[in-house]
């Protein structure tokens, strides 16, 4: 036992000597997490759009201005003439362009039917299809507002409440989402190039010749790096609740056990990579390539998993991140307990088994 | 012998509040094997980087070739070879390639790079493994390739940093001859080393004790000034005054 | 310029010679590009409804017909009281609740109106907008239906603003089908080109430093400037091939069309990786250890990534952030990708983009040569 706090007293010393690193690990998920917090997001808010208005009526002013007002929508210019439209979509700026049928006002008194035409730049078509969205529903309720004072009859008016995040900020979606990403991509990453790195120098052969089991020296190797990143899970924790106010309605105790599990998960990953690679160079390649880009996309961090093709849901089974994802959104955000995702937190214990289970295996075949 | 080819004269290197070399003042010959003899930790490393132009001397003067280690470095880089202490040839890549590269950044033509290569391989009969990796080889090897890699450009010096250290006994002596043949060919040999029975081999040594020069020689005209009967009796004699041996 | 040829010569040896790592230059990004570029769909569709229905009537059943009906919705239960909808929430087999009041028929038939109650799950926000318009649109329709039916039989007079309709016609230009991968591919190429150029060269020249043959080479009399070209070389030619391939995948797996002059592309693209490899370098020649270069790189490409204007769309962000977004090399290959391959731009309208990389790209290798010291 003594011998073993002597290997993680040395491991720290590595670790704290290294201010640079040091450094990078703290200072970088921080910096990380404050500019993603405000920066990203998937809200419209103020898209560029150009209207060409053909009509210029009351109506039209008025629902233009309904338009621009609604927060999601910024006039870039007015255009004269539809030749326009090519030259401003290209430019890159304008997202969105709105047109309106001569004669507006008077086609809808007169023959209740004048058009509005919307066109959106497509190239990015999830924006696209939010801002057609957004643009019909606030004419629709232009709609609705011209034909008020007459109360339609037989209408049904949703009351629509929105539960969990009543002010639809996404800064609590994204924030269980970077904490999984942070904390896989530093526990996976850290391990594996610290055991290639003593594998590289030599030095790996030299603990191992030591009187400790194998098993004790990896342990005592990976020890630091679970302190390291549950300190770090804690700081974001921290600065989503008190920069941003993303709540932690459930158990604290249950949101810091499972952090640690999928943590201990995250560097048994490490470990198996660290055991199928020779050199620094390619665990972290594997660990990097292999893991930055599907931890992002398939977890659920940024885009919906159900609305993925099935094989892809089914490929998303095999992102340890999408569990922890679920499991940090319905602890913090819903305040359920482990009743609602004892399934996942099953399936995440199974993940560091089987990790384990393969390390340890390659392991021997290594030695014997 | 002939002219003076490397001159210091007060040379100091300082990290810091530590003083790795302290005003070390020598000059070498043209041709000459110059042992620098040290323990480790010493401060012949830094010397050497100093001289090579890997480092800047804080203090003190010295010309290598005939150009200055200050502003002159990359002057001094076309005339020498080095051998460092670390592993300088890419374990990764095979006898030949790494033959191949080291002449090429030196600018040697691609007919002379073919001359060179063929002419190695034959005299350290390394023909059946010229295309192994390095990494395949045991070590007394690699160093004599990584030595004839560092001179395969003629330099008029070369700098050797404990070439032999980890080496058999054997190979050790081989790697001498290589040495040997090469200050017949005119090359000066400035070579660190901690082995005492290496340094008989030199044409002159000299000592470094806590980054001061504390003795420089002939080893017959050194022995005799300690009164003693190997190198390594005078190094200890030196190193640790008040100790009987 | 032959010094160079054997530092280039030396390099792509030590490359192909790694045979652990060429599946991960070559094999890794490629199935990823193939994979992930399915996975960035934003569109919403078959929301998960659970739908409560209290009253049990002719009315109420026309609604939940009608939702079922609709291609946004996915009916995953149904059943009495809120509790049910509460807890399928909780457990996510629910987007959104609706629950009708018991004795809703009559009241709507009594007094014209009621209201019903739509619970949606707002963790994630836009989700959470859309279905609010989608659950709108579809109980408007629903409106429109019953009045059509059972109005007249109530003899109420119709105003005859009712009958004025706003039509409303889009059009979605350059990817009329709204096929997101077309939008995707290119982009989640850029990315994986980015990663490796960055990763590999940013190893480069620590990892000679950790083993100690950057000595060998300091001693040498070669130029600073011949050295990072000889690093440079061979992962540009190593980033132009991983393009290539990604094109040609993205022309043939996904046909995603390509209306722009290809050799602008090209162009800018070898442009771009001088710009990233020597931002890799760059942090090669600043650190210690790989490990150290590895976390470095890691950080900027987290960052540069998520705010790429890729996954999430710049304009949404706040003004600061949008300014930020100045420095991220992949936004300027995102937008120039996109207008080259989908628009057709052409030379004039990325010439800002060609001028303010090239001027990142020459001024990240200038510190690259600045910051390699041959003398320590």
């Amino acid at each position: 036992m003594r011998r073993f706090k002597a290997f993680v007293v040395k491991e720290f010393y590595h670790i704290f000597r290294d201010t640079k690193t040091l450094i990078i690990l703290f200072g970088m998920p921080i910096v990380q997490i404050m500019l993603f917090g405000y920066a990203i997001t998937n809200e419209i808010k103020d898209a560029k759009i150009a209207i060409l208005d053909k009509s210029k009526d009351h109506l039209t002013v008025r629902l233009s201005d309904k338009i621009l007002s609604s927060g999601y929508f910024q006039l870039s210019e007015y255009l004269y003439s539809e030749a326009e439209i090519e030259e401003v979509f290209r430019k890159g700026e304008v997202k969105q362009v709105v047109i309106y049928d001569k004669q507006f006002a008077q086609k809808l008194e007169r023959d209740h039917q004048a058009k509005v035409q919307i066109l959106a730049d497509a190239t990015d078509p999830n924006t696209a299809n939010t801002l057609i969205k957004y643009t019909s529903s606030i004419i629709n309720s232009f709609q609705q507002e011209l034909a008020f004072g007459n109360p339609t009859p037989l209408t049904i008016k949703p009351e629509i409440r929105m539960l969990y995040n009543p002010n639809l900020e996404s800064v609590f979606l994204f924030v269980p989402g970077l904490i999984s990403v942070i904390l896989m991509l530093i526990s996976a990453m850290m391990t594996s190039i610290s055991i290639a790195r003593e594998k590289e120098i030599g030095t790996m052969e030299v603990l191992l010749a030591s009187p400790m089991q194998p098993a004790q020296v990896i342990i005592s190797k990976v020890i630091p790096y679970l302190i390291l990143a549950f300190s770090n899970a804690i700081v974001i924790l921290l600065l989503g609740y008190l920069v941003f106010g993303v709540p932690i309605r459930g158990s604290l105790l249950l949101l810091l056990l499972e952090s640690i599990l999928f943590i201990v998960m995250a560097l048994s990953m490490g470990i198996l990579i660290s055991t199928i690679t020779n050199s620094q160079q390619t665990a972290l390649l594997i660990s990097l390539m292999g893991l930055m880009l599907p931890t992002i996309l398939l977890s659920g961090f940024i885009f919906p998993v159900e609305n993925m093709p099935m094989p892809l849901q089914l490929i998303s089974h095999l992102i340890p991140a999408k569990w922890f994802i679920l499991i940090l959104k319905s602890i913090m955000l819903k305040g359920t307990g482990i009743l609602f995702f004892w399934k996942e937190t099953l399936i995440l214990v199974g993940f560091t088994f089987a990790f384990t289970f393969l390390s340890v295996k390659k392991f021997k075949i290594r030695v014997a | 012998m002939g002219k003076t080819i490397i001159e210091a004269n007060r040379l100091s290197k300082i990290f810091g509040s530590f003083t790795a070399v302290n005003e070390i003042t020598f000059m070498v010959k043209e041709a000459e094997i110059f042992g620098f003899l040290g323990a480790n930790g010493a401060g012949k490393t830094t010397a050497i980087k100093m001289l090579t132009g890997l480092l800047s001397p804080t203090s003190g003067e010295a010309q290598v070739a005939g150009f200055d280690v200050y502003n002159q470095t990359e002057d001094i880089k076309r005339n020498i070879g080095y051998m460092s202490q670390r592993f300088s040839l890419y374990e990764d890549l095979t006898v030949t390639e790494n033959i191949e590269f080291y002449a090429g950044i030196y600018g040697l033509s691609r007919s002379r790079i073919k001359e060179k290569t063929s002419e190695l391989v034959q005299k350290l009969d390394l023909g059946k493994v010229q295309n192994a990796l390095i990494k395949s080889l045991p070590l007394g090897w690699r160093q004599k390739l990584a030595f004839s890699v560092a001179i395969i450009h003629d330099p008029k010096i070369v700098f050797l940093d404990e070439p032999t250290s980890g080496v058999d006994p054997i190979t050790r002596r081989q790697f001498w001859e290589l040495i040997y043949e090469a200050a017949y060919q005119g090359i000066t040999v400035f070579v660190t080393t901690h082995y005492m029975d290496e340094a008989e081999y030199c044409d002159r040594i000299s000592m470094m004790v806590d980054g001061k020069i504390q003795a420089l020689d002939t080893p017959e005209l050194l022995k005799k000034q300690f009164d003693a009967s190997t190198m390594h009796e005078v190094f200890v004699k030196m190193a640790r005054p008040h100790e009987k041996i | 310029m032959r010094i160079i040829y054997y530092l280039v010569k030396k390099e792509l040896l030590q490359i192909f010679r790694n045979k652990g790592m060429l599946p991960i230059i070559f094999v890794i990004p490629i199935i990823q590009l193939v994979i992930l570029s399915n996975a960035a769909d934003f569109e919403i569709k078959n929301l998960k409804l659970y739908f409560i229905d209290n009253d049990h009537s002719a009315f109420s059943r026309l609604l939940q017909s009608k939702l079922e009906g609709s291609q946004y919705f996915m009916i995953t239960g149904s059943g009495l009281g809120s509790q049910n909808g509460d807890a399928a929430m909780q457990n996510d087999l629910a987007d959104l609740v609706i629950e009708l009041p018991r004795g809703f028929e009559k009241k709507l038939m009594r007094e014209g109106f009621d209201k019903i109650q739509l619970r949606i799950n707002a963790i994630d926000g836009t989700k959470a907008g859309l279905a609010s318009i989608y659950a709108s649109e579809v109980i408007s329709d629903y409106n429109r239906e019953i009045r059509d039916r059972y109005g007249a039989s109530r003899s109420l007079i119709l105003d005859h603003t009712e009958g004025n309709k706003i039509e409303i016609t889009y059009s979605n230009w350059y990817n009329p089908d709204l096929n997101y991968k077309t939008f995707m591919v290119p982009g989640i190429l850029v990315l994986l080109v980015t990663m490796i150029g960055a990763f590999l060269s940013s190893m480069n020249i620590v990892r000679e430093k950790e083993i100690g043959t950057i000595e060998q080479i300091n001693v040498t009399p070669i130029k600073k400037h011949q050295f990072i070209i000889g690093k440079l070389f061979p992962f540009w030619l190593l980033g132009l091939v991983e393009l290539s391939i990604g094109f040609l995948i993205a022309w043939l797996v996904f046909e995603v069309p390509f209306i722009g002059n290809i050799f602008l592309l090209y162009g800018f693209a070898a442009l771009y990786l001088l710009l990233i490899l020597g931002m890799g370098l760059f942090i090669s020649t600043l650190t210690q250890t790989q490990q150290q270069a590895m976390f470095i790189s890691w950080f900027f490409l987290v960052v540069f990534i998520l705010m790429s204007g890729l996954f999430t769309a710049i304009e949404n962000m706040p003004v600061w952030a949008q300014k930020v977004t100045l420095f991220n090399p992949i936004r300027y290959f995102i937008e120039v990708v996109r207008m080259v391959m989908l628009k057709g731009s052409g030379l004039f309208e990325v010439r800002w983009h060609i001028l303010i990389v090239l001027l990142y790209a020459i001024a990240l290798n200038g510190l690259a040569v600045f910051r390699y010291r041959k003398t320590v």
